[in-house]
């Protein structure tokens, strides 16, 4: 039980990104928590790399996690960037609301 | 060990619940906050697993950065997040339900990982000793060598980032009085001053 292997720290990352899924469906109006929702999801994508990183004793897996990282990072600039124009130009940032495409 | 794997679902059980409380809270700051906690007790994870400068990095990224500036928009933006929470419980359902396949799935998948024995022999880059060279020392003898253009490729990424935010952030006002420069410097005084011979008893 206490001995922690590798299918333990895949399991909690598994539970973190489905609780990453579960945001995005739960809160379809508020782009805030669906961009902290991915966030979550790419947190438990860098976990699992990790774990296998130092479960098959190869270093590339936290140089790859160390690039998702940069990605997200950008990510969550460009996104709240854009949500900001958004709210200026709109005065709301609800999902439904953002339609003027007609997508 | 059993210190080990106390920490092990200590950091686990708070990421998780912090995890579920960033989905749930009802006020976004509280939001942030979890945010903040879940990536905090996955770097716990990170050190467990011996990854310590990936977790150090995902304290300064995340904790230091990104939640910061998640916390700055949050506060920026006047919203009523009490309306925008209508809907919750109607997506509940469908919701939980793919949230469930997606779960056991995963653990179906994980949870029963074999790795063959003879995987770590064609390891690209084995991790040497921990004893003899540092997570961290380890990393940038990689990165900056095997890597190194991914590596530039990561800093470009990072760059047109903070050229896409504040292009897409700037704007030009209109009626607002700036300092000009050029202007300033190119007034005289024949511009500026008018010298008038005002005659006694009569205005200008």
């Amino acid at each position: 039980m206490l001995e922690v292997g590798l299918a333990h720290y895949l399991s909690v990352a598994a539970i973190l990104f489905t609780l990453g899924v579960l945001g995005i469906f739960l809160n379809r109006k508020n782009v805030i928590i669906i961009l902290m929702s991915i966030e979550l999801m790419l947190l438990a994508v860098n976990i699992n790399f990790v774990a296998f990183s130092t479960h098959l004793q190869d270093l590339v897996g936290q140089i790859f996690a160390m690039f998702v990282l940069t990605v997200a990072a950008a990510e969550a600039a460009i996104g709240l960037a854009i949500l900001v124009v958004y709210f200026r130009n709109r005065g709301s940032i609800a999902v439904e609301d953002i339609n003027l495409m007609k997508g | 060990m059993i210190i080990q794997g106390l920490a092990f679902y200590l950091f686990s059980f708070v990421a998780v619940a912090a995890a579920v409380m960033v989905i749930s809270a009802k006020n976004p700051v509280h939001s942030v906050l979890f945010l903040i906690l879940a990536f905090f007790s996955s770097a716990g994870l990170f050190v467990l697993m011996g990854a310590e400068f990936l977790a150090m990095i995902l304290v300064i990224v995340y904790v230091g950065a990104v939640a910061v500036l998640f916390m700055f928009v949050v506060m920026m933006l006047d919203i009523n997040f009490v309306e925008m929470r209508q809907g919750f419980l109607q997506y509940l359902p469908i919701g939980a339900l793919v949230g469930l396949i997606l779960l056991v799935e995963l653990i179906l998948i994980f949870g029963s990982w074999l790795v063959s024995p003879e995987a770590s022999a064609v390891a690209s880059v084995p991790i040497p000793p921990v004893a003899e060279v540092t997570n961290t020392e380890a990393l940038g003898r990689v990165l900056y060598t095997d890597y190194i253009y991914l590596f530039q490729v990561a800093g470009l990424i990072l760059l047109i980032a903070m050229i896409g935010a504040i292009v897409l952030t700037l704007r030009q006002r209109e009626g607002v009085r700036r300092q000009s420069i050029s202007r300033q410097v190119t007034m005289d005084r024949t511009k500026t001053i008018e010298v008038k011979d005002v005659p006694t008893g009569s205005g200008v």
